[in-house]
């Protein structure tokens, strides 16, 4: 068992070599600068307090943060969910000519390929106050003055997370769909379940595994985000992160790395409590 | 994501497909209620992106929201003359370095992990654990350890040094997961065969595996290149004086009012777009070539 040890790691070296500088050290570097005192100009003095984490952990703020962070994450999971699983479930159940399956696949995945900015940025011309959506709603006389939580609000954010993510939820729950045998749900017509226990009591279950993976990279780029957040809102709402980059366009490093490494272990949490579903490893390698 | 088009493919030609729901000819309302919701989210999805494309196309009256007004190229031109919008043209230049680098040792380094991942091997599940925490970080902060990381080794940060390590860190676990779904279609006997045959180590991935496993390959490239080109998060804090691309666009967002932010947009979708459509059609005409060879043989 000693040789296929041995090669299999000369084959992991190189990635080791990026993710050990790129990944593990910076993440410990972070935890370390978190004990850290600073001296005002960026600098950071080598001592050991808990006073950063005390900062964080007692200023009312961040709890107005994470309720606010974890409320998109939210908001962006149940709707990514949503429309995710109808599109994944149209394209594997619906569409009958596997050709037209695949490309129809395509066209939902290859936005992702395109910058995330652009695509944000494109709402603007719909959602502003003399946006596309506004001169609709006056034209036909549904509103009266344009509207202004469009753009520049939690909605907006939300619109942009909705936008860019529910490609995340449509491919894993493409790939677990797909690998239902159609012969079992074949079989539990013939046995006279509805269509309705069929969803309920084939389809959902065996594709639980596609949406726990969806729901990690939903949850974890939504919470990790700060872009869509300062850009969409307006400047309006604050995220755990934007408040984080604030602190260090301040050079405040050590408050920075403390509420980074209290993000790190809720992100943990929350991620351990979906994975409980499913054994990812398995799912990802099968 | 990851998981993308190998293995969509493959699950549902694995799968006979027998329409499960629809018995007979007729459709149940289902599909028309689905269908109309999956043309609505397509309709939402690209949408606003065509917006933007047509915006950028007014002339010198134009603004940031409909209707257009007139038709030009003057935000195109405003866009590579301008020096107040920034160092565009330095920074798509650098984009396009970085991402073509980029995709490079992805390429190497992702084959290499799917070969290894095959078996198991003592710590493979370290590697693969340090490998999703690498893709779930939050971008800023992993971007603000390896800032800090190197001041405190005194190296300058760079695009093609600590840039390209961040970027990296999201580009390969990206590559290795797309490897695990192109190498479950690999049969490890055509290896074994080759070596039975007498061919090293070198000549066997070399002659057989990277040709068997190319279309898979195109996919891996086509996500570090993509990835890459697009990254913002990891690269803003890691690209030391010099702006990449996205990082210029986000500077444009705060502080241009005008539809050049809108050309800029259309000038990197139609780079995105091409290198899109280069690899999907390398795919399909690699695929089909083995289709004829198969056929004729």
């Amino acid at each position: 068992m000693r040789q296929p040890n041995l090669s299999a790691w000369l084959y992991v070296t190189p990635l080791m070599l990026v993710l050990v500088p790129f990944f593990l050290l910076p993440t410990l570097v972070v935890l370390v600068a978190s004990f850290f005192e600073t001296d005002g100009f960026g600098g950071l003095l080598p001592t050991f307090t808990l006073a950063n984490y005390a900062d964080v952990l007692t200023s009312a703020q961040t709890f107005h943060l994470y309720v606010a962070t974890l409320k998109f994450a939210v908001l962006t999971w149940l709707f990514t969910l949503i429309i995710g699983f109808l599109v994944a479930y149209f394209l594997v159940f619906h569409v009958r000519n596997q050709l037209l399956a695949i490309g129809l696949f395509l066209i939902c995945t290859i936005p992702f390929w395109t910058s995330n900015i652009i695509r944000m940025i494109s709402w603007i011309p719909l959602l502003g106050k003399e946006g596309l959506v506004n001169s609709a709603l006056l034209g036909v006389g549904l509103i009266r003055e344009p509207l202004e939580v469009l753009l520049y609000s939690g909605l907006a954010v939300v619109i942009a997370y909705v936008h860019q993510l529910t490609i995340f939820m449509v491919v894993p729950i493409f790939n677990s769909l797909a690998r239902i045998d159609k012969r079992v749900v074949e079989a539990a017509l013939d046995a006279g379940a509805s269509r309705l226990d069929v969803m309920r009591y084939i389809i959902i279950p065996m594709s639980k595994s596609g949406i726990a993976l969806g729901s990690t990279f939903v949850i974890s780029i939504v919470m990790g985000d700060f872009f869509v957040v300062k850009v969409m809102s307006g400047g309006g709402s604050a995220s755990v992160v934007s408040a984080f980059y604030e602190n260090v366009g301040v050079l405040q490093y050590p408050i920075a790395a403390a509420s980074a490494v209290l993000l790190t272990v809720v992100l943990i949490a929350v991620i351990a409590l979906i994975l409980r579903v499913v054994d990812i490893r398995r799912e990802i390698t099968q | 994501m990851t998981v993308a088009l190998g293995e969509a493919d493959m699950a549902m030609v694995r799968t006979r497909r027998v329409p499960a729901v629809a018995r007979g000819d007729r459709r149940p309302w289902t599909f028309y209620a689905l269908a109309a919701v999956f043309t609505l989210y397509v309709a939402a999805l690209y949408g606003p992106m065509i917006c933007i494309y047509i915006l950028s196309f007014q002339d010198i009256r134009g603004g940031l929201v409909f209707p257009t007004k007139g038709h030009s190229l003057h935000w195109f031109v405003d866009l590579f003359t301008q020096v107040r919008t920034g160092d565009v043209k330095g920074s798509f230049d650098r984009s396009i370095k970085l991402a073509a680098l980029v995709t490079v040792v992805t390429l190497v380094v992702s084959l290499m992990a799917g070969l290894a991942f095959r078996r198991r091997f003592f710590g493979d599940t370290f590697v693969f654990y340090l490998m999703i925490g690498s893709l779930v970080a939050p971008g800023l902060v992993l971007g603000l350890g390896i800032g800090l990381l190197f001041q405190w080794l005194g190296i300058n940060a760079s695009w093609y040094t600590s840039a390209l390590g961040a970027q990296l860190s999201w580009t390969l676990p990206f590559g290795v997961l797309v490897m695990f779904a192109v190498m479950s279609r690999f049969n490890s006997v055509w290896e074994e065969a080759a070596r039975d045959l007498g061919a090293t180590r070198w000549q066997t991935i070399r002659l057989v595996v990277i040709p068997v496993l190319a279309p898979g390959l195109v996919a891996v490239a086509l996500f570090g290149f993509t990835l890459s080109y697009d990254e913002f998060a990891r690269t803003l804090q890691t690209a030391g004086s010099l702006n990449t691309l996205p990082l210029e666009i986000w500077s444009m967002t705060l502080n241009v009012t005008s539809p050049s932010l809108y050309a800029l947009g259309t000038v990197t979708t139609i780079v995105s777009f091409a290198i899109i459509g280069g690899c999907i059609a390398a795919i399909v005409f690699i695929n089909k070539r083995r289709g004829v060879r198969a056929a004729t043989h």
